[in-house]
């Protein structure tokens, strides 16, 4: 409730403003996605953009970078005023943008989809393979990732995407480069990779625009923040007159000193057993390594580890996705076979890392999706019955507190946050007894992770056992019972809740990484 | 259509009403443009000329429809999943020349020595099942063997056609009335004969009709059909049997070929070895008109049918109106393309008022 002393809306300084959008409007039919914004981007620094779901940020970005056109207002580049008309257009201006999806070609290399539309041509005509290859090394080292150029990206993690998605934007030279979550799949060190290079382009006079829900993580990047509410700017300042509480409380509009509650709840009896999880890695080696763990019933067990650690392939291999997976999973003291429809019902249900990509069915309904792992439940006699099916989404809805006007609209016109939950209640109405979440807070706002945070607490409460991923130091601390980390395929460590610190677990989730850092740092001086 | 409820501005609806759907005039004239454009065309022929209404010509048009329509009907499963089954018009001509010759020359047993000759229904229910049959090896090539269902069925497209021809080396199997003594006499009856004055092809696609869109709509099987063709992948973590289920679409596509086989024989009193030759493509376009999306996930059977009744009616229209049959393969081409553009354009408006 404490308002700051100082009030920092009022900005004085001599930085330089290079880009700026003057009262910029966006209506879509029935909503205002932006109510006259204004919005300064000052040269060579990181101007920072927070707000939660919904509040505009995609929407303000994709007016800068072209790809859609103000109802109202206009956009001033160094004192001309400019109407970019399609991202090509915006990047001839120097506006580049590094997208919140995935905008890559899985059928391509990592150095064909960097010069996208901008090949490397000879005369013209031939693309100049060897020179793009080139190219595309020096700016994979300068991120110290050692990916081949020519490995297709269908066969990268998605962490490993987004660094490609974050080399294709470097590769442009732009004067303005908008980060929409960079972030959001990177582990610790690729973040401070990451922070490296923003600072080497800040420091070459590039702007950046920086959109991110890990705030401790823009704090320190930032130079400056704005603050977007339901389509309005809220608040502009430097980041040194700004403190956390600052940020959420304007964010959010409401007290949030009450998230990260310490979960309490009596740890039963063991529900799951993991017993020497192996598969196998195509072209030798082991993906994941003899894995073996418990989880008991209600409790929330913690999985931290940095990319091709091997979190998510754990998850898949307990569902039954992977055939060449050995080992046994042990449910309630029955083994888990078969396929995942059959292991689904015997009580285990997953959450997928990419909500847009595995969760979700865009062309059905909210209804529909939500439906769709437990369609058995709301039959009567052969067909099924609508007013199971209402029962069941009503219940749902309101007890994971949907925002949703109609349940008949498309999955794709609700926000992050409330697409996560359908998701999550999806998941539920299959009854079950162990849940696997990973990333489960990935893309959403902070009001929606606390809200996913209660439900998991709540589950865990009710006796479910819950096993999540989260590449966020502070959510795994403050979620988990107790925390495994693994590196390589292998768990590395286990904490409990007293001995967890920052430290020790970032030492764990690195064994086994020394060489590729060492590779790194070579190539990234030359 | 039963719910339309003009959207209103209330935020927080009540929650037993939010399951009700909401659609606006616009949206209501967009969803139902394919049926105010099958009422246009057939008043426009109306209007041209007497012959298009009269009795006769209706029935004959109807026919025409029901054929198309029901072969839509299975094509719409399989093209719900994301797939296309290429070889309904080959499974019609060889279901045709089963049953053809089942009734000629019965089921020869070479090693007892001996030949059997069934009742038509039995001859029915095996011209199904072997139509079914290629549908089964069309579902196991697509999902065990991962070959792409264009490729899949185009390849059992010639092997159904090849089989259709081999069975009586190319000829025809005539005059399909059977033969008192043999107890397989009644074959035509299915083509010839009418319910309250409408044939019994037309009764066939009304029933299948009815029960494509229970199934599409009200089954587990029907929802898990365009869960596969939104997102494979979010389907296969959400527990459906993506293989059963896209296995089960081509099986449906089959039966509903077979079908067709057996109407076209029946009516004809003969079975011909090409017959079907090129029906896949006037069932996909009746899909596509009907605005199901080829890439999977959207579309209605209610579609598929008012597709086909726009195919039949503007084919049917320009025969009486004497328009010659190169231009008729014109204007047809440009409808469905004009179609699929209008579609393309309601897509771009869902998704702005949706965003």
């Amino acid at each position: 409730m404490s308002a700051p002393a100082a009030t920092p809306e009022q900005v004085r300084t001599f930085d330089d403003v290079i880009l700026r959008a003057e009262q910029v409007s966006k209506v879509y039919p029935g909503t205002v996605a932006l109510d006259k914004v204004d919005f300064n981007v000052y040269r060579g620094k990181v101007n920072v953009l927070v707000g939660e779901n919904g509040a505009g940020k995609s929407t303000l970005m994709k007016i800068l970078a072209g790809v859609q056109q103000p109802t109202e207002g206009h956009l001033i580049l160094e004192g001309e005023p400019i109407q970019p008309k399609s991202p090509r257009e915006a990047e001839e201006m120097g506006i580049g943008i590094i997208y919140q999806e995935l905008n890559l070609f899985p059928n391509l290399s990592v150095a064909e989809n960097i010069f996208m539309a901008h090949e490397l041509t000879a005369g013209g005509a031939v693309i100049h393979h060897g020179q793009q290859e080139e190219r595309t090394r020096a700016l994979l080292a300068r991120l110290e990732q050692p990916i081949s150029p020519k490995t297709l990206i269908q066969y990268l993690r998605i962490g490993q995407q987004q660094i490609v998605e974050i080399a294709k934007a470097l590769a442009l030279e732009v004067k303005i480069l908008i980060m929409d979550e960079p972030t959001s799949a990177l582990s610790t060190a690729e973040v401070e990779v990451l922070v490296r290079v923003i600072d080497e382009l800040t420091a070459s006079g590039v702007s950046i625009i920086y959109i991110s829900h890990k705030l401790e993580e823009l704090m320190q990047i930032g130079d400056y923040i704005t603050v977007l509410r339901d389509g309005r700017k809220i608040a502009e300042a430097p980041m040194a007159e700004v403190d956390l509480p600052w940020i959420i409380e304007r964010m959010v509009g409401r007290d949030t000193a009450a998230s990260y509650r310490p979960p309490q709840h009596a740890v039963e009896r063991e529900l799951l057993r993991v017993e020497d999880i192996t598969l196998p890695k195509y072209g030798g080696g082991f993906l994941l390594d003899h894995v073996s763990f418990t989880l008991r019933a209600g409790e929330v067990l913690g999985i931290y580890g940095l990319m091709g650690a091997g979190r998510t392939e754990l998850f898949e291999c307990l569902m039954g996705l992977h055939p060449m997976a050995r080992g046994d999973v042990w449910l309630g003291g029955k083994k888990l076979e078969g396929q995942i429809d059959k292991r689904i019902k015997q009580g285990i249900m997953l959450i997928p890392e990419d909500r847009q990509r595995e969760g979700l069915i865009p062309e059905l309904s909210v209804a529909d999706n939500m439906l769709l792992a437990s369609l058995r439940n709301y039959l009567r006699g052969p067909y099924l019955s609508r007013a199971k099916e209402e029962a069941a989404i009503n219940r749902l809805v309101r007890e994971l507190a949907i925002k949703v006007s109609n349940v008949q609209n498309l999955i794709s016109s609700l926000s992050g946050g409330n697409q996560q939950k359908v998701v999550v209640a999806k998941t539920l109405l299959t009854s079950p007894q162990v849940l696997l979440m990973d990333e489960p807070t990935r893309g959403i706002d902070v009001g929606a992770k606390e809200e996913i945070f209660d439900i998991m607490r709540k589950l865990a409460a009710q006796g479910l056992g819950v096993i999540f991923v989260s590449t966020e130091l502070k959510e795994i601390m403050a979620m988990a019972d107790r925390i495994l980390v693994m590196s390589k395929g292998v768990i590395t460590r286990e904490l409990n809740r007293a001995e967890a610190t920052q430290q020790a677990l970032v030492e764990a989730s690195a064994i086994g990484h020394e060489l590729v850092r060492k590779d790194g740092s070579g190539n990234g001086g030359g | 259509m039963a719910e339309v409820k003009v959207q209103s501005t209330l935020e927080g609806s009540p929650l037993g009403q939010i399951t009700k759907r909401r659609l606006t005039l616009r949206g209501l004239l967009l969803q139902l443009r394919a049926f105010i454009a099958l009422i246009l065309l057939y008043v426009f022929f109306a209007l041209l000329s007497n012959a298009f209404v009269t009795q006769s010509n209706q029935v004959i048009l109807a026919k025409q429809v029901a054929i198309n329509a029901v072969l839509g009907i299975g094509m719409t499963f399989v093209i719900l999943t994301g797939g296309i089954d290429l070889s309904v018009g080959s499974i019609v001509g060889l279901t045709g020349m089963v049953a053809g010759m089942l009734i000629h020359k019965g089921l020869i047993l070479t090693p007892l020595d001996r030949v059997i000759y069934f009742n038509v229904w039995i001859i029915a229910l095996i011209a199904i099942a072997v139509g079914m049959l290629v549908g089964l090896l069309n579902g196991i090539l697509v999902t065990r063997f991962r070959v792409a269902p264009f490729i899949a069925t185009l390849g059992t497209l010639y092997m159904a056609r090849g089989l259709a021809l081999l069975s009586n080396n190319g000829a025809t199997f005539p005059n399909l009335i059977g033969k008192p003594e043999l107890g397989n006499t009644g074959f035509p009856e299915l083509g010839r004969g009418t319910l309250l004055g409408l044939p019994y092809s037309i009764w066939i696609m009304i029933g299948l009709a009815l029960i494509a869109i229970f199934i599409t709509g009200k089954t587990p099987f029907g929802r898990q059909v365009y869960a596969i063709g939104g997102n494979v992948r979010a389907a296969q973590l959400s527990g459906v049997r993506v293989k059963t289920v896209t296995m089960l679409t081509y099986v449906i596509s089959g039966f509903c070929a077979a079908i067709v086989g057996l109407i076209i024989s029946s009516q004809l009193v003969a079975s011909h070895p090409a017959t079907g030759d090129g029906f896949e493509l006037n069932a996909i376009a009746a899909v596509v008109l009907g605005g199901t999306s080829l890439a999977g996930g959207r579309g209605t059977i209610l579609g598929t049918i008012v597709g086909a009744f726009v195919v039949g009616v503007l084919r049917n229209g320009m025969v009486i109106e004497g328009v010659s049959s190169f231009w008729q393969m014109i204007i047809t081409g440009g409808v469905i393309v004009l179609a699929v553009i209008i579609d393309q354009v309601q897509q771009r408006i869902q998704e702005r008022s949706a965003a």
